[in-house]
């Protein structure tokens, strides 16, 4: 099947014209937020800057950076870079932690957003003879209304299911025929296991493809996935204080997701000196908005952990792929030096058929750090034997050795002894903070 | 021939084995025999019982992790060197014994036996041809 594109002349540029593109609309952003944006005016005069000082890419880094806080501390339109006049729409992101954030899109943001979805769309192989179903929320959260616009200016037809109610979801997959699922991963899962309980053979539907994201998910569940519903499954990208879904995209590649650079640029940062780092290496992934009238952020730090990827892709898309995020940086542990993610163990558990319920506990024993990870039992692991057993706990370390690059001792606990939280579970336990020692 | 044990995953902390004897206890179900096979972090907890679907239902919904292995149950003369014939048959056999463990039945003629091994029928040929008798999963409940 031939490579679909929504803009291919932008899509395929050359990496010159994609500069030069970058180059001139920072420049704009910049002065565009320095005329209009009182608290980056103020932040730029305190580094020293003038909009004069910033020519191109190149210099982008002499920019402070724009964190969440900054949003909470100008609620709700204080960082807002036009009048409300023009402003033509809100979405919001409760946030876990701490106060909602909001932010404003001109009828011109939206018109980007939309297009930037339709990428994502043809990207997966869709076209206006598709029938989109669009599972995630619709609301403030933008997650329903991304993916709805993205369609709708395909010219697919857009099906504004709304997640919940999974029984009516299954029977609008079978009667409207619905095409490309889009949802959070972990709602995909779940439909795909409610089809399996109502005996519903995935073949038996038109589903071809499905855009998850919203949520860290991993390769394990995207093959599961792949094989409940019978789909390809793609990976999505976007944050509210960007633009919302598709701020990068998964090609037919299925290896990465392409940055929509010519409206947003990325950078990788280290996280603990905010000083840039080259593509390639795992850092803290932060976009500047280079079109956007309403919230133009600038150097936005997502708090994401992942690499850019420069590579050219077989796709043919010119726009540099950014990796899967790894987790947060607020997650990232270092344990004897070496960086380490709850996700990758839950990466591992899975590939070996454990429960993704674990708990991990990082301590400091005789000045070495040590890395305890707790496992539910379950039927499959168990043994009348103890050699068995062992045999399976060696298995497991053996596997996170060579993920992490660090030894990991195993301890098989009960099941259902993991506490299980009803909002983002709290996976780590680091005893050496409790200590006092350094971060 | 061989009768059915339960092993249940027992964790290595306070209250974990009275979970499940009080489970067993409410529903009924008799302790024929035990053993426990125990490491730094977690017990293997061996039970033939007198009921062992009832048993293995009742642990399940408690969210117990549980198997079933099929073992031999070998009865033998509660008298000295009764455990010595079985071993001395088991190792000219070539048999390797997992693990095992015994258990007196409710006369004083009678010790039983619990072997954890690869070939079930061909412990059992063997004991029977020094007159050695292997019990079955009915004789499990007349113990």
């Amino acid at each position: 099947m031939a490579e679909k594109y929504w803009q291919k002349e932008i899509e395929t540029a050359s990496r010159e014209e994609i500069k030069a593109i970058q180059d001139e609309r920072l420049v704009k952003t910049v002065k565009h937020v320095f005329q209009n944006v009182e608290p980056y005016r103020k932040r730029m005069e305190e580094a020293g800057l003038t909009p004069d000082d910033i020519r191109g890419v190149e210099d982008l880094h002499k920019l402070p950076f724009t964190v969440k806080q900054d949003l909470r501390d100008y609620y709700p339109y204080g960082l807002f870079a036009v009048p409300t006049k023009d402003v033509v729409r809100l979405h919001a992101s409760s946030g876990t932690t701490g106060k909602q954030i909001v932010v404003g899109y001109t009828r011109n943001d939206l018109d980007v957003w939309d297009d930037i979805a339709a990428r994502q769309l043809c990207a997966v192989g869709a076209d206006e003879n598709d029938f989109v179903h669009v599972s995630y929320g619709y609301g403030l959260f933008t997650g329903g209304f991304g993916l709805h616009g993205g369609a709708t200016k395909l010219g697919a037809t857009a099906i504004p299911v709304s997640s919940g109610n999974t029984d009516r979801q299954v029977t609008i997959l079978q009667d409207f025929g619905s095409t490309v699922l889009c949802c959070t991963p972990s709602y995909a899962m779940y439909i795909g296991e409610t089809l399996k309980k109502k005996g519903v053979d995935p073949k038996s539907l038109s589903l071809k493809a499905g855009i998850f994201g919203a949520e860290p998910w991993t390769e394990e569940m995207r093959q599961q996935i792949q094989e409940l519903l019978d789909i390809k499954a793609y990976d999505v990208y976007g944050l509210t204080e960007i633009m919302g879904p598709c701020v990068s995209y998964e090609c037919s590649q299925q290896a990465g997701m392409h940055v929509n650079e010519d409206h947003f640029i990325i950078e990788t940062i280290n996280p603990d000196t905010g000083e840039v780092i080259p593509n390639g290496e795992v850092g803290e992934l932060v976009f500047t908005c280079i079109t956007k009238e309403c919230c133009p952020f600038i150097r936005y730090r997502t708090r994401d952990i992942g690499v850019v990827n420069t590579e050219p892709c077989a796709c043919g898309r010119t726009f540099v792929r950014m990796s899967k995020p790894m987790g947060r940086s607020d997650d990232m542990m270092i344990i004897r030096g070496v960086n380490v993610f709850p996700s990758q163990i839950e990466t591992v558990l899975l590939k070996m058929g454990y429960s993704p319920n674990y708990k991990i506990y990082v301590d400091r024993v005789n000045n070495t750090d040590t890395l305890d990870v707790h496992v539910e039992m379950n039927e499959d692991m168990f043994s009348d034997t103890v050699s068995d057993i062992k045999k399976n706990e060696e298995k497991l370390e053996a596997e996170l050795r060579s993920l992490l690059g660090i030894s990991a001792n195993v301890k098989l606990v009960a099941p259902n002894s993991i506490e299980r939280s009803m909002g983002k579970a709290v996976r780590v336990e680091d005893k050496r903070k409790l200590l006092g020692g350094k971060k | 021939m061989s009768i059915r044990q339960i092993s249940v995953f027992v964790e290595n902390k306070k209250g974990s084995l009275v979970e499940i004897t009080d489970t067993l206890a409410k529903e009924n179900i008799d302790l024929r025999a035990m053993s426990i096979a125990d490491t730094q972090d977690f017990g293997i907890l061996r039970l033939i019982v007198s009921d062992t679907d009832k048993a293995l239902s009742v642990l399940r919904s408690k969210n117990c992790i549980v198997t079933e292995t099929a073992v031999v149950g070998v009865r033998l003369r509660n008298e000295p060197g009764a455990l010595a014939t079985v071993v001395k048959v088991l190792s000219e056999g070539d048999i390797n014994v997992e693990y095992m463990y015994a258990f007196n039945g409710s006369t004083p003629h009678h010790a039983y036996l619990v072997l954890r091994v690869n070939d079930n029928d061909k412990v059992s040929e063997l004991l029977l041809k020094e007159g050695i008798k292997c019990i079955t999963q009915q004789q499990v409940s007349e113990i």
